[in-house]
């Protein structure tokens, strides 16, 4: 495990421009929110205290966006160097192969977010450790849906290869509306309503909004995330295998490239 | 070692590999010579278990590769023009990743030794994507001999190299099965790599091998000149059944 890690360790280590890569747009999309908000917050009495409940989420939502990304960008960097078939006769355990991108997955998404949490301090006067200690949970939730989101996506990738690319990137803006990260659930059709009720996102945002308009912490929203999140994390490490025996009978494993 | 019983495979309706049997034992090279699109590489890919068989099985030290893949896989390993290894990392970073993922003990030592024994130390520290085909390809022979395999697959393994590289590969290849307990098995185009290397040759065609022997027998017994002639030969016989 330690070597798939090493592999990915090596590459950012050893490429200026990819940190930048990885600081940049988290710290772009933090800044533009919180100039957004405060225009609001500046001009109108309903959007009052606007910046912090903005800024958290579109930190918390950047976080999300960014561990799914990374899970998925592991995969593709094997893909795009042609090394996919190496990485698939070293002998990787599945479960191992998981292991190992969760948890470089999430180093890659911290080197990205880290600094622009650390800007939103001195630019906007926020800290997002206002939250308190919900905000490992929320964190974590955040997290395990993510991977989840990159499980099905890799699981693609090992399927039916790089043409599934595309959806790699699409598929976090595709649930962003349902996910209900900047407003309320009820914003939302009553249809739209009940698919959303069945995502992770629509608890684990509206109880930060709930935590920074009323410092009370409702655990129930939380908990109800992490059992929706075990639901889709199970269903997302079932696919997976299911794709890995599925390539193997088709093929696609083999000399697969750009 | 390795046993290849009753195997085939087949994609949809076309049969890509069709009932093959062989057998490779210890410190044998074994060439599997046949045409693109014969089933060389589709067979490889079952025996490294990146295929699953759709007949058959395949046996590695008597254990099955489809019940022991992992286990097997520590002491096999696989080299192809055709699968790279990350450009972005150095020749050194690449095999201490390979030697992390196959668990070698003394990294360093066994670096050292694939260092020298290849002639790496000049580009160790450079960008592996930077390097000519001629070393990159002894960067993957290093790295396919990373955890000092005893099943070893080479699938043309000198393919598109100038013929002082590709002279080189093969003598070390030769070296190498002199010192080493180690099954290869050669899958290539190219007559003269396999009659130099290979102990027996195997004539693979439309997934079937149609014939096998050591280089000097298959050459006698067709009354041909040389191996590309008995290849011809037979392919030619095989296409028109």
């Amino acid at each position: 495990m330690y070597g798939l890690f090493l592999r990915h360790f090596f590459l950012i280590k050893s490429s200026f421009p990819r940190i930048l890569d990885l600081i940049y747009w988290p710290s772009i999309q933090i800044i533009l929110w919180g100039f957004i908000s405060k225009f609001f917050s500046a001009y109108s009495d309903y959007y009052n205290n606007t910046v912090g409940i903005m800024l958290t989420c579109a930190i918390l939502y950047d976080f999300l966006f960014r561990s799914s990304i990374s899970f998925n960008m592991l995969f593709l960097e094997e893909i795009w160097s042609r090394n996919f078939t190496n990485l698939f006769i070293a002998p990787m355990k599945i479960s191992e192969i998981i292991i190992s991108l969760v948890f470089t997955a999430l180093i890659r998404t911290l080197i990205g977010l880290v600094p622009a949490i650390l800007l939103t301090s001195p630019l906007f006067g926020i800290s997002i450790l206002n939250l308190g200690v919900p905000l490992f949970f929320l964190f974590l939730s955040l997290y395990i849906f993510g991977i989840t989101l990159g499980l099905f996506v890799s699981s693609g990738l090992i399927r039916f290869g790089p043409s599934f690319e595309n959806i790699a990137w699409s598929s976090l803006f595709l649930l962003a509306p349902l996910g209900c990260i900047y407003y309320p659930i009820e914003i939302l059709p009553e249809f739209f309503q009940i698919l959303a009720k069945g995502l992770p996102l629509v608890y684990i945002f509206d109880e930060t909004r709930n935590i920074l308009i009323n410092n009370f912490v409702n655990f129930e929203n939380i908990l109800y995330a992490f059992y929706l999140n075990a639901i889709y994390l199970l269903v997302g490490i079932c696919l997976f295998y299911f794709s890995f025996s599925k390539a193997r009978k088709k093929g696609s494993l083999i000399n697969m490239g750009e | 070692m390795i046993e290849v019983i009753n195997l085939s495979k087949s994609f949809q309706n076309n049969k890509a590999v069709n009932n093959i049997n062989f057998d490779i034992g210890e410190n044998e090279i074994i060439g599997l010579l046949g045409p693109n699109g014969c089933g060389k590489t589709t067979t490889i890919a079952m025996i490294l278990g990146l295929l699953k068989p759709t007949q058959g099985k395949i046996l590695i030290n008597k254990k099955d590769i489809e019940n022991h893949r992992i286990e097997l896989l520590h002491k096999m390993n696989f080299i192809s023009p055709y699968i790279e290894l990350p450009k972005k990392l150095t020749v050194k970073q690449n095999l201490i990743v390979y030697a992390k993922l196959y668990n070698v003990k003394n990294i360093d030592e066994r670096i050292n030794y694939l260092s020298s024994t290849l002639r790496l130390g000049k580009f160790i520290n450079n960008l592996t994507g930077e390097l000519s085909s001629g070393q990159k390809n002894r960067v993957s022979l290093a790295k396919s001999l990373i955890n000092n395999p005893s099943v070893l697959l080479l699938d043309e393994p000198t393919a598109s190299l100038d013929p002082e590289t590709g002279n080189f590969i093969r003598s070390f290849l030769e070296d190498y099965i002199k010192q080493k307990k180690i099954s290869i098995l050669l899958a290539s185009h190219n007559m003269e790599e396999v009659k130099r290397l290979c102990t027996s040759v195997m004539m693979m065609i439309n997934g079937k091998i149609i014939d096998r022997g050591a280089p000097s027998e298959l050459i006698k017994k067709h009354g041909r000149k040389n191996l590309e002639e008995v290849f011809l030969k037979l392919a030619r016989t095989e296409n028109e059944l």
